[in-house]
């Protein structure tokens, strides 16, 4: 058995990757830190690990040996402890924005802050596994993508890395994200009264996961710019992310197909949902609750070149915590599925 | 192959001319036009209305 520690199990990010590994059969959880939570038991702050876990928050400063390490630390955090975390395990997978980046100048220009690692980033591989599968597969030090971000990178893949947009117009990518991804701690923004019945454009510009669509998606060179929103919406989970492409040929739905089957036909976590018929014709969160899968459509402006993309996950799953898991998985050299077997409820 | 989407479609032993078979890929709903090898044509689409 692979032996895990969970680093700030106990917020919704940290308690996926709990629920996700419990029903795994290679990997066991030994450990999971709470500097808040300290000696209460992880079962009873994540109910879906009632009965299924004797195990108690304990402190990081007691952090054991493992093979393992996930980090489900806030935001800026793990850059700070990665030594610490290093010194746990061979493999450390980071689902904080720590290590994202490989430019250290994008930090303070994205995050406001300056990374107290950057000799760090070059060795740190992004954690999608469907655009790094080969170098996860070695990695020690590996940082799970943003939500929005792995939604639009899916979405767009198969065109930005076939050479298919235009550079000239900018690429709009408008993110509908749930509650969840806001984390666990309660805010202002959070309650309820605040909340219920909200559709709020929380990020019209400068949403932080822009620079990730940017790194992943090549768009650098030749410059092409991305032009990134994101509104809040009333669900708990999910991701809706509606990018509009143009493209450089012209290429109808049929030739679209092509392209997208050719990057994901193998891909056991990206399917293409683009159905001509039935009630469920295109990508929807709703349905991916749970789930590690990544739905992504596209759909041809027979008046212009635009290309309309969708691209759905649960953001806590293949967003988060589930993308973990699967690059565990790879880099573990074990099938690449293992514990996220799950293929979600209907209705739900 | 599927006009819509250019997947693989498999007809049964039996198939004839007009029956309606369903793509595997896209869901779309493909008239046979032709036997060896299979041809297809789609076929009308149901609509649907989410308050256009």
């Amino acid at each position: 058995m692979i032996r895990a520690a969970v680093v700030g199990g106990a917020g919704y990010a940290g308690g996926e990757v709990l629920r996700l590994l419990a029903g795994h059969p290679e990997i066991e959880v030994v450990q999971v830190t709470s500097e808040r939570l300290i000696g209460r038991p992880v079962a009873a702050v994540h109910p879906p690990l009632r009965g299924r876990t004797e195990l108690r928050f304990s402190s990081r400063d007691t952090l054991r040996g493992a093979d393992v390490v996930f980090a489900a630390m806030s935001h800026g955090e793990s850059s700070g402890a990665i030594h610490e975390l290093q010194a746990a395990a061979p493999v450390v997978i980071d689902l904080g924005a720590d290590f994202r980046l490989r430019d250290a100048n994008d930090y303070p220009r994205w995050y406001g802050w300056n990374h107290p690692s950057p000799q760090l980033l070059g060795s740190a591989v992004y954690g999608l596994v469907e655009m790094h599968r080969a170098e996860i597969a070695s990695a020690s030090l590996i940082a799970s993508g943003g939500c929005l971000a792995t939604a639009s990178i899916l979405g767009l893949a198969p065109l930005a890395c076939a050479g298919l947009l235009d550079p000239a117009i900018p690429l709009v990518v408008e993110a509908k994200v749930g509650s969840s991804a806001g984390g666990s701690q309660a805010g202002d923004t959070t309650h309820h009264a605040h909340r219920s019945g909200e559709m709020r454009s929380y990020a019209p510009t400068g949403h932080r996961h822009t620079a990730e669509i940017l790194q992943e998606l090549h768009l650098g060179v030749p410059k092409h710019e991305v032009a990134f929103s994101a509104t809040a919406v009333e669900a708990v989970r999910g991701v809706l992310v509606t990018a509009h492409a143009y493209l450089n040929a012209d290429l109808d739905d049929r030739a679209l197909w092509q392209v997208y089957r050719s990057r994901y036909g193998a891909e056991p976590f990206v399917r293409i949902v683009k159905s001509r018929t039935g009630l469920h014709r295109s990508p929807s969160p709703k349905l991916l609750t749970g789930t590690n899968y990544c739905d992504v459509s596209f759909e041809r402006d027979p008046h212009s070149r635009r290309v309309v993309v969708t691209a759905a996950l649960d953001n806590l799953v293949k967003g988060s915590a589930g993308q973990a898991v699967q690059a565990c998985n790879v880099r573990h050299r074990i099938p690449e599925t293992l514990g996220l077997e799950f293929g979600g409820l209907y209705p739900i | 192959m599927c006009p819509e989407c250019d997947a693989r479609v498999a007809v049964d032993d039996g198939v004839e001319r007009g029956e309606v078979v369903t793509c595997p890929e896209c869901n779309a709903e493909l008239e046979v036009i032709g036997l060896d090898p299979p041809r297809f044509v789609l076929a009308p689409p149901e609509e649907v209305d989410w308050g256009e």
